[in-house]
């Protein structure tokens, strides 16, 4: 456990020799006042969605369902957030999602039952994952043009598996884990996964050399790779994690809704990133956040479920989308920069 | 780029030939998975043909968008399946493209094969409108599918389904089921909101159930065609309305996430009409065992009716049954309502 770099806290700052001990503390308590803003949007949000619909909205299937949603995408936002700490970009999460989605519905596969779906899922996920990673560490491919190539193939590979067709899923026990009798203590298996997930990146990011790592590699990667770190083989591993989410949230999706089709996971990647931004994590690297990650697609679930709740219309929930997205990220600057 | 220190020989250790032949197998295995066979044959047409009795040979050119579910991925199999039936047709049918350069470029490319008739149905029917007038003036007659050009002058005849009768007909269907019920509610899960085929969906139900004052639509949210956003809109609906009437779904393909959802939330205390006429609605329609009760078509069939069309129109003869010389310019299909009684007539043409 030598580490050349020592940031030790959540959102660690750019690797720079000359930060004193100091720095380290107005950082840390700047991400705390990030994460309270958040939390603060989430609660102006409840509050809004409580005083319009109070019986719909403040309710504990309300709250099971929101949290469902946001399982599939949450897991690929943990992943996503490992990529953009390390300064990288993954815009092939999407087209994955379907491609493991459908590869793992198929006839053949279902053969293999529940396990065979799972298992592959998972690989499909971490194939591409591996190839985005080799392309980009090895290859010496730009990001954001290794994944696009694996966006445009991928997609286009599950479009030929499908033919276009919808899969439905016969498994009985992949459907039922979709189902009411399969919550534990009230909490669905699909929210289980993703807390899981949140809790294993956050530690994974926090108190691992492995996350120490990304975060170097992110801030300064000749600054990381002078300290001794492999940055080529620790980009390989944040492209095969993020493949990894991707598999698992193409496993839930299967589970949620009984199928996989070709069109799965549609614009994932950019709510993903959306979500990871917005909970302060840096677009250009060096500093993530798990919770902030969450938090993010905590806020973006919530605001569909009030909308639907609340009878509004595609086009006024767009508007007031895109709004909130730039309202978050002022309030966000306004609270970190007075402090 | 540049190159890191220690990278290569770690490859090649032990640990990483384990990962190696790990990733073969897996992917062995896994290729294997892809198959999609089934022992049930596709779509197919089994209505007799208006004119079976062999012609003049013609040539049909078939452009049509990238099959990318699976509606317009029945349309190819309606039109291939159609034209092998005529031992005087031969078709000649482009890759499919959403691209409107590519699909200008493949009906083009069509039109200096110099084919007797061009079946198109555009990606985006304004934006081919003007290869459509080329066509025509060429001298190849097109029959232009669904999706209609900009102009009459680039179509000799055009055939489509009817998104607004749809509407309608849903709204007929449950307002005869409800209208017996007082303060009867009503909820529509749209399609894709950004097309216009869906405002005129919900322009047709909306007018339809002006006639039945007992009931209201209560509530209305759009999804995007696609099975996860059918189950997503479909959970919300359920959570804001705790208890209503009838549901019209817009599309089959959204429905199957909307059923799940429906399955998942444990709810069974309404009637449900889908939208196009997919496979696994009339399986669901015919076991009669769960909300959905009807689906109103909007016919993939259509790409066969084309096909019949186009070979009418290149043997110079009109349409079987009626008295005209010619074939009509323009043809609106019926959207049929498809419940329990009538779905075994239906089931041959349902799409996956």
């Amino acid at each position: 456990m030598t580490q050349p770099v020592s940031p030790p806290r959540d959102d660690t700052p750019k690797v720079s020799p000359v930060e004193g001990p100091s720095q380290w503390r107005t950082l840390a308590a700047r991400a705390d006042v990030r994460t309270l803003s958040l939390l603060g949007v989430l609660a102006a949000l409840i509050l809004i969605g409580g005083i319009t619909k109070p019986d719909e909205f403040l309710d504990t299937r309300n709250l099971q369902l929101v949290l469902t949603q946001a399982s599939v995408i949450g897991v690929v936002t943990v992943g996503m957030t490992f990529v953009i700490t390390s300064g990288g970009i993954d815009l092939s999460v999407g087209a994955i999602v379907a491609l493991a989605s459908v590869w793992a519905t198929t006839v053949a596969t279902q053969e293999y039952g529940f396990a065979g779906i799972l298992f592959t899922a998972v690989i499909v996920g971490v194939g591409c994952g591996l190839v985005n990673g080799l392309l980009i560490a090895y290859g010496g491919m730009v990001p954001f043009i290794a994944t696009l190539a694996m966006f445009a193939s991928a997609r286009g590979l599950a479009l030929q598996i499908t033919d276009g067709k919808t899969q439905i899923v016969t498994v009985e026990g992949v459907l039922d884990l979709g189902g009411r009798d399969a919550y534990i203590l009230g909490i669905p298996p699909l929210v289980m996964v993703f807390a899981l997930v949140t809790v294993i990146g956050w530690l994974l990011l926090n108190r691992t050399t492995f996350g120490r790592r990304s975060v170097a590699v992110g801030g300064n990667a000749e600054a990381a790779r002078l300290a001794g770190i492999d940055v080529r083989r620790q980009r390989l591993y944040l492209y095969l994690l993020s493949g990894l989410c991707c598999g698992v949230a193409a496993f839930l999706l299967i589970v949620l809704s009984g199928s996989g089709q070709n069109t799965n996971g549609n614009l994932y990647e950019l709510d993903a990133i959306a979500a990871a931004i917005i909970g302060g994590t840096l677009l250009s690297g060096g500093r993530g956040t798990i919770t902030g990650s969450v938090l993010g697609v905590l806020i973006f679930t919530t605001i569909t479920n009030i909308f639907a709740l609340n009878n509004l219309q595609s086009d006024v929930q767009q508007i007031a989308k895109g709004a909130i997205i730039v309202a978050a990220v002022l309030v966000q600057r306004r609270t970190a920069s007075t402090t | 780029m540049r190159k890191g220190p220690t990278a290569m020989p770690e490859l090649t250790s032990r640990r990483g030939m384990l990962f190696g032949t790990a990733a073969v197998g897996a992917g062995v295995l896994l290729s294997g998975c892809t198959s999609n066979e089934s022992d049930d044959e596709p779509a197919s047409n089994d209505q007799p043909a208006a004119d079976d009795k062999p012609g003049k040979p013609v040539t049909i050119g078939f452009a049509g968008p990238q099959a990318d579910h699976g509606w317009l991925n029945a349309i190819n199999d309606n039109a291939k399946s159609r034209a092998k039936k005529y031992k005087d047709v031969t078709l000649e049918i482009t890759e499919g493209s959403n691209d409107t350069a590519q699909q200008i470029g493949q009906i083009e490319t069509l039109i200096n094969k110099k084919v007797d008739v061009l079946v198109v149905l555009p990606a985006d029917g304004k934006a081919l409108t003007q290869v459509g007038l080329q066509a025509m003036r060429a001298g190849i007659p097109v029959v232009n599918l669904d999706r209609i050009f900009n102009s009459p002058q680039a179509y000799r005849c055009w055939i489509g389904g009817d998104n607004y009768g749809m509407g309608l007909n849903a709204g007929h269907y449950i307002g005869e089921k409800l209208k017996n019920k007082k303060n009867a509610r009503v909820i529509e899960l749209a399609g894709l909101d950004n097309l216009e085929l869906t405002k005129q969906r919900t322009q047709g139900f909306d007018a339809a159930l002006k006639n039945y004052p007992n009931i209201k639509k209560v509530a209305r949210q759009a999804a995007e065609f696609t099975v996860e956003s059918g189950q997503a809109k479909m959970s919300q609906l359920l959570q804001a309305q705790s208890k209503f009437d009838a549901l019209w779904n817009h599309d089959d393909d959204q429905g199957v996430g909307a059923l799940r959802a429906i399955d998942q939330a444990g709810r069974d205390d309404f009637l449900m009409v889908g939208g196009a006429g997919a496979l696994s609605a009339f399986q669901a329609i015919k076991q009669d065992d769960g909300v959905l009760k009807a689906t109103v078509l909007y016919p993939p069939t259509m790409a066969a009716s084309a096909i019949d069309l186009a070979r009418a129109l290149g043997q110079g003869k009109g349409v079987g049954g009626l008295a005209e010389f010619e074939i009509p310019s323009s043809l609106t299909l019926y959207s049929a309502v498809v419940d329990k009684d009538n779905v075994d007539q239906y089931m041959s043409t349902g799409f996956k």
